[in-house]
């Protein structure tokens, strides 16, 4: 499988790069494993590779439905943080950080994770109030966070629009230094290799199509390259998550999909080295490497399973573009596309044991499934092998909403189109 | 996304609001069954296909909408006022389940 170096990287280049070896291997399923990952999205992938690495279990298959990497984990804007109100999220996104921190280390694979920071602008004294309290909150738990001025916002962005007579003024910002952007098809196909060389069989074009049952126990799954036997069946399919469970026979989740849009200008010189977050409306803007302004707004906002959304979303994240950026009305938007997110009734999501013995679920990502994936790969694999949550993912159950312990972040109640 | 509103014809998708899964059925105001209202606030059918939901035309008459709308495609095949209407339910009634 390949290795990169210095090395292999100037041997290639001198003979063309025509002798690249296939990153991961493309097996034909076996007729039984230890456990199945359903999905082979990044979640699916970097629970995989951590069972392999952190757990010993290498027995084991990830089936997915397209091809590598097809779904969220190639559609979302990149974006990397953990500024959470709530003391379960910020812990939870918190150690996903620190994963993100020493990753293209650990994968030997450059996933092109760059902290460059994410601001949140405020434009009310009432909005820069609960910041403060956020950021209270996060150093609280040893994240870094700190308050910025108007001028100090001015410095690290000249072309925002910070003047009086915007349509929206800015009064302030809260900034998290630490977090950034990451190339996302490389942290799919980074931790595909890793789980790959540790044994893992990674099929594609396999679409589960059924559950196994022994009574009210899961063994296995049929699928569309055959029936698949497995001792644990672990589900990790963001959007598809009510379409797979009910396979299964669970008729209802506390989840809805929804399609949250996206979108990519044309390449710019350098125009913003940071993450920027509109606090009047729902938009958020990085420059990619390449220089295209990678940005997007708030989900449709009805139940879709499409891929694809409407033009009112797409006229609201331009016009809120536009406020905070003038200076852009003349670039030219080269693709737009959209992907299906697992809306949960709190925001939070759920990583758990079951619903049905010899289950296990992870789900309910809503649109910040991106920055979760080392974290939440880490914490799946940890309840897979032991049979039990880590401290990190315990307060994410399923069973939370029917006893009365959501992790509501933003307070908006049972509504997912507003999370 | 047009809808056709009964009283007022087809108008864009930004003149609606939408209300979310049409197939929950709120419990009896006076119930104590907890596991109904649990089911009401929090479970959700979601499927991929058919889907029967409310929309409000906030931006025109005002009146609430059952719709039946396809999540995969967007396609919409039926819109009646709710008031008046009796959709076919297409989920276990949650008292049937507690």
């Amino acid at each position: 499988m390949a290795e990169y170096s210095a090395f292999s990287l100037l041997a290639n280049a001198l003979k063309g790069n025509k002798d690249w070896k296939p990153a991961w291997r493309k097996p034909d399923p076996k007729a039984s494993y230890d456990v199945i990952i359903i999905g082979g999205g990044g979640h699916g992938l970097a629970t995989a590779y951590y069972l392999a690495k952190e757990h010993g279990i290498t027995n084991v298959a990830v089936l997915e439905k397209g091809w590598l990497g097809s779904g969220n984990v190639g559609r979302n804007t990149t974006a990397v943080r953990s500024n959470y109100l709530l003391p379960a999220n910020t812990r939870f996104y918190e150690h996903s950080m620190k994963l993100w921190e020493g990753l293209s280390h650990e994968l030997n694979y450059n996933v092109m994770f760059s902290q460059r920071g994410c601001l949140n602008l405020a434009h009310t004294p009432a909005q820069f109030d609960d910041y403060a309290r956020r950021g209270n909150a996060m150093r609280h738990l040893g994240v870094d966070a700190e308050l910025m001025t108007p001028a100090q916002i001015k410095r690290l962005i000249p072309a925002l629009d910070i003047s009086s007579d915007a349509r929206f003024p800015v009064i302030g910002g809260l900034m998290q230094r630490r977090a950034g952007t990451a190339r996302h098809d490389a942290v799919a196909w980074g931790y595909a290799r890793g789980a790959d060389r540790r044994g893992v069989d990674i099929v594609e074009n396999c679409e589960v199509t059924g559950f196994l049952r022994d009574g009210h126990r899961i063994t296995g799954v049929s699928t569309s390259r055959g029936d698949i036997r497995a001792k644990k069946v672990a589900v990790a399919v963001a959007g598809s998550t009510g379409r797979v469970m009910q396979l299964a026979g669970i008729e209802t989740m506390p989840i809805e999909s929804h399609v949250l849009q996206a979108f990519v200008t044309e390449s710019l010189k350098p125009f913003i080295d940071t993450v920027v977050t509109f606090g009047m409306g729902h938009f958020y803007m990085s420059q990619s490497d390449k220089g295209g302004l990678v940005y997007g707004g708030d989900i449709d906002g009805y139940n879709s399973y499409a891929q694809r959304g409407n033009l009112p979303i797409v006229d609201e994240v331009m016009s809120e573009m536009l406020a905070l950026f003038p200076g852009l009305a003349r670039v030219r938007m080269l693709r737009s596309w959209g992907g299906v997110c697992d809306m949960s009734m709190d925001g939070s999501p759920i990583i758990t044991t079951g619903p049905l013995p010899g289950m296990y679920l992870n789900c309910g990502w809503c649109y910040g499934g991106f920055k979760a994936t080392p974290a939440s790969g880490w914490t799946f694999a940890w309840t897979i092998a032991k049979d039990e949550p880590h401290d990190f993912n315990a307060p994410f159950t399923l069973d939370r909403f029917h006893r009365g312990l959501v992790i509501d972040d933003k307070g908006q109640g049972a509504n997912p189109r507003l999370h | 996304m047009l809808i056709t509103c009964p009283y007022c014809g087809p108008r864009d998708v930004i003149e609606f609001t939408y209300q979310g899964d049409g197939n929950r059925e709120r419990p009896d105001p006076a119930s104590q069954n907890f596991e109904a209202w649990n089911a009401y606030v929090y479970d959700r059918l979601n499927p991929a296909g058919d889907h029967n939901e409310i929309w409000q035309h906030s931006g025109g008459c005002r009146a609430h909408l059952r719709v039946v709308r396809n999540t995969l495609t967007h396609e919409i095949s039926s819109v009646a006022f709710v008031r008046g209407d009796h959709a076919p339910a297409t989920r276990r009634k949650a008292e049937d389940k507690a």
